[in-house]
């Protein structure tokens, strides 16, 4: 069973909708022995970074994401996940759970491409590049292949921790972490097949880790 | 770079897939869900459904459709239509749907966009316009009128401002639909269309007039759009969405072509 950390954010369903239609055992759940007996771990973006924290430490979660990542237990975080995992995000003046060196940074509005001036936040498909970096969640993706974003601000993790990147306006990294420890800034439970070809590949790894 | 989005259209009453033309004379063509599927499997980079069910009470037949698009369809798709009030968009939001778009109902009560958005996110929250080409006056200067009802009722507001408005107060998106260019076929309003996207720094969805894939290009480079609403042209076959990414791309618009 894959757990999908329930953070009192709103609706997690479309995680869970595009893992049942994989036919893979999935979660919604907060509670600490569920997330124990999990063989992997999702943590699912929705909401506002500041809050999502709050509600971690309130609940214990951190400590215990924290714990399950050290035992080595598959942690894949989608969009805001991306940014929980770094040290820390401007967005609400927010400490993160640490899982992964590096910080979060707003879209400057002054970026530009083909000439206009971006929107903010990026929103719709973009192209997601260097992914030979994550080979096990990349298998039978190709490369450039489109995802779908929703975001204001993006990860900067440390340069060992880059794999794979995104141009808009600059070029920014939209996946993070090392073997078994991922996060991704784009919703892959909304990028059709690529996407879901994703979630198998984590549910694998995660079948193959245990 | 970011991709220029096609949207197809879905208008659905009582469950049932119809397709407006000029707002009169719908007529039914299938199953919202099956061809939902169908343009997913094309490429369709979201979907967009309108509910035109009349009755309040059986609105529960479009949760249950929304329902069944999110367990088989994974990219964005929103829902509009009788929209009203922040309940309304929770239930369409937790039948599935990544956004809901309010229109007439945001006319008349501006703040429910805030409320929105403050509840489910800007992300959530699309502002739809039906607007007229006017002559200008102190009510609408832009040359560009507000109208609701399907373009029966002219409110005295200009659409410019009301851009404006919307993206302040909390809108993630707008829809942008040309009453004088919807059924036409002639192409996309691009003026209006470029007005307001130059105007907001939020995307702007062109939506009616769509006739071929010129017009895609067209709305996604003179008119400055982020995505082209498209209804009539896949729906009876004229056109796949296949082949109008593909002249996009020839044409040098990015757009998603791996799915």
């Amino acid at each position: 069973m894959i757990a999908i950390i329930d953070y009192e954010a709103g609706n997690l369903t479309s995680v869970k909708r595009a893992l049942d239609y994989l036919e893979i055992p999935g979660r919604i759940t907060a509670d600490a022995e569920t997330i124990r007996g999990a063989r992997g771990i999702i943590f699912p973006g929705v909401g506002a970074a500041g809050q999502a924290m709050r509600t971690l430490r309130r609940t214990g979660l951190d400590e215990l994401l924290r714990e399950r990542v050290t035992r080595g237990v598959p942690f894949l975080g989608l969009c805001l996940g991306s940014q929980i995992v770094l040290e820390s995000t401007p967005e609400n003046d927010t400490q993160g759970l640490g899982l992964i060196p590096g910080h979060c940074q707003r879209f400057h509005p002054d970026l530009t491409e083909a000439g206009l001036p971006i929107n903010i936040p990026h929103m719709g498909w973009n192209a997601v590049r260097g992914t030979d970096r994550a080979p096990s969640l990349f298998a039978g993706i190709e490369e450039g292949a489109e995802f779908y974003f929703v975001h204001a601000y993006y990860p900067v993790p440390e340069a060992p921790y880059r794999l794979g990147s995104t141009e808009y306006g600059t070029s920014f990294c939209s996946v993070l972490g090392r073997e078994g420890l991922w996060a991704v800034q784009f919703h892959p439970e909304k990028s059709g097949r690529p996407g879901l070809t994703l979630l198998e590949n984590f549910n694998a790894y995660c079948r193959e880790a245990r | 770079m970011l991709c220029k989005r096609i949207i197809p259209c879905l208008d659905v009453r009582d469950g049932r897939l119809t397709k407006g033309i000029k707002f009169a004379g719908n007529r039914d063509i299938g199953d919202p869900v099956a061809t939902a599927r169908a343009y997913y499997e094309q490429g369709a980079d979201e979907i967009v459904f309108y509910d035109i069910t009349a009755s309040h009470e059986r609105r529960d037949i479009m949760l249950d459709v929304v329902d069944r698009v999110a367990s088989q369809i994974f990219i964005p798709f929103s829902v509009g239509g009788g929209i009203r009030s922040v309940e309304d968009m929770r239930s369409v939001l937790l039948s599935g749907a990544e956004k809901v778009s309010v229109n007439s109902a945001a006319v008349k009560d501006p703040d429910l966009i805030r409320r929105g958005a403050e509840a489910f996110g800007s992300q959530c929250v699309v502002l739809g316009m039906d607007v007229l080409r006017v002559e200008p006056t102190g009510d609408a200067p832009s040359g560009y009128e507000v109208v609701i009802h399907g373009g029966r009722r002219r409110m005295g507001m200009d659409a410019l401002e009301w851009a404006r408005e919307a993206e302040r107060l909390g809108a993630g998106e707008i829809c942008l639909n040309s009453i004088d260019a919807d059924g036409t076929k002639d192409g996309y309003e691009l003026n209006l269309t470029r007005m307001v996207a130059d105007a907001v720094r939020i995307p702007v969805i062109a939506s009616g007039g769509a006739g071929n894939p010129r017009h895609m290009v067209e709305a996604a480079t003179t008119g400055r759009a982020s995505a082209a609403l498209i209804a009539s042209i896949v729906h009876y076959g004229d056109y796949t969405i296949p082949g109008i990414k593909e002249e996009m791309r020839q044409s040098g618009v990015p757009v998603r072509m791996s799915w």
